[in-house]
């Protein structure tokens, strides 16, 4: 009998990401589900509170339960507002962009910058560049006599926020769009235009069904981007004025480093960390689902 | 002997007692590793085709189990939303719904 050649030694190696898993995931993740179910007086003495956080939290009519739900409110109209502008935007240029030549570069290049800015200094320059005194954007269109002021203006302060995210990664839609239509052979435009198909008829028919699977990857992408929010309402509004844009996460960093209420910050945690987790889940089940389709 | 290992221990221990264990989470997180570690002992011993059920796309044990604990939790969440009273009737469902999706998704 011949010995198989398979060796599952390789597994060792995944060790120690597994230990830093261990330490700067699972720990502080246990330690949470702990937090959610006592209370505390400090130094380290704890009490034991039952489903007392959950119940506060999932209770509109409560302090922390309105705090939750707005939040949570708002953190869907922000993710919604945001593929709703950069999807349909996303596909639009990636149309636009040139086919070949030497323009390709450039173009993508150009386009691919905003990503590569992080998170803080994209907020660090959106916050001066809207302000309505001195910043070229909040002058401007101040100067156009449109009202604008994002630190005092609930109105202008969503509007930059929305801005900020589609400036900053409308890019990944353009680029998830321009690779799916390279990949449209040639024989499909051939095709229609012996039907004498309109460019809207081309774009419904052939360039929208082929890039059903780049726009999923964009949209799930995207939404958990988006639903994560975090250091842009931070650095340019502060989830001001007023909470206008204190999304989940801003709100959590309030409740437990702010006011250090750990249960309550325990449990919405738990919360929003389950809907991150399912919206994962079903963003890998789709997308591999989509693979396996592809090779079957 | 037994001493230093009780005094070892006990040093073990208070280096986490940041952490606020109580036996309540100890058993829900043991509960969940144990199925991890017999889950993969199945994988490993018992291999498995993924099936298509109810949920319209291959589940292997391991799916199952999650999508399982997934709805476990949302279960709980909307038995304490709708001011549901004593969670272990929470619980009862979702061992209901855990027996359903291993059976037909």
């Amino acid at each position: 009998m011949i010995e198989k050649p398979i060796n599952n030694r390789a597994w060792l190696l995944v060790l120690p990401v597994l230990a830093f898993v261990l330490f700067s995931a699972l720990l502080p993740m246990m330690t949470v589900v702990n937090y959610s179910l006592q209370d505390s007086m400090g130094a380290n003495n704890f009490f034991w509170n039952g489903d007392a956080w959950f119940r506060d939290v999932l209770n509109p009519s409560t302090d922390i339960g309105a705090r939750f739900f707005d939040a949570l409110g708002r953190n869907l109209s922000f993710s919604f507002a945001a593929l709703l502008i950069e999807v349909p935007l996303g596909i639009a240029i990636a149309l636009c962009l040139p086919r070949g030549g030497w323009a390709v570069g450039p173009c993508l290049v150009l386009i691919a910058l905003p990503m590569l800015i992080p998170w803080n200094v994209v907020g660090t320059i959106w916050q001066i560049f809207a302000r309505a005194d001195i910043g070229l954007f909040g002058a401007a269109v101040n100067g156009l006599g449109i009202p604008y002021n994002d630190t005092q203006n609930p109105v202008s302060a969503w509007i930059t926020i929305v801005i900020i995210d589609v400036w900053h990664w409308t890019p990944l839609v353009i680029l998830l769009s321009y690779a799916g239509l390279r990949a449209i052979p040639d024989a499909f435009y051939q095709a229609a235009r012996i039907d004498a198909a309109s460019r809207w008829a081309v774009f419904v028919n052939i360039e929208l069904p082929k890039l059903q699977k780049v726009l999923v990857i964009a949209v799930l992408l995207r939404f958990m981007q988006t639903f994560m929010i975090y250091t842009e309402p931070f650095v340019v509004t502060g989830g001001g004025p007023g909470s206008a844009t204190t999304f989940l996460s801003i709100d959590l960093v309030k409740i437990a480093l702010g006011q250090v209420d750990l249960g309550n910050a325990a449990a919405m945690s738990l919360i929003y960390n389950l809907i991150t987790i399912t919206l994962c889940w079903i963003f890998y089940t789709i997308m591999t689902q989509l693979d396996r389709r592809r090779d079957a | 002997m037994f001493e230093t290992i009780a005094k070892g221990w006990e040093e073990f221990a208070t280096k986490f007692t940041w952490m606020a264990w109580t036996w309540e989470t100890a058993i829900f997180f043991s509960f969940i590793a144990s199925a991890l570690v017999i889950l993969t002992l199945l994988a490993v011993y018992r291999p498995e085709t993924p099936r298509r059920g109810i949920l319209g796309f291959p589940t292997t044990r391991g799916d199952r189990f999650f999508v399982t604990m997934l709805g476990a939790a949302y279960i709980h969440i909307l038995w304490i939303g709708f001011g549901g009273g004593e969670l272990w009737f929470a619980l009862g469902i979702s061992g209901l719904f855990g027996i359903a999706m291993f059976i037909f998704a």
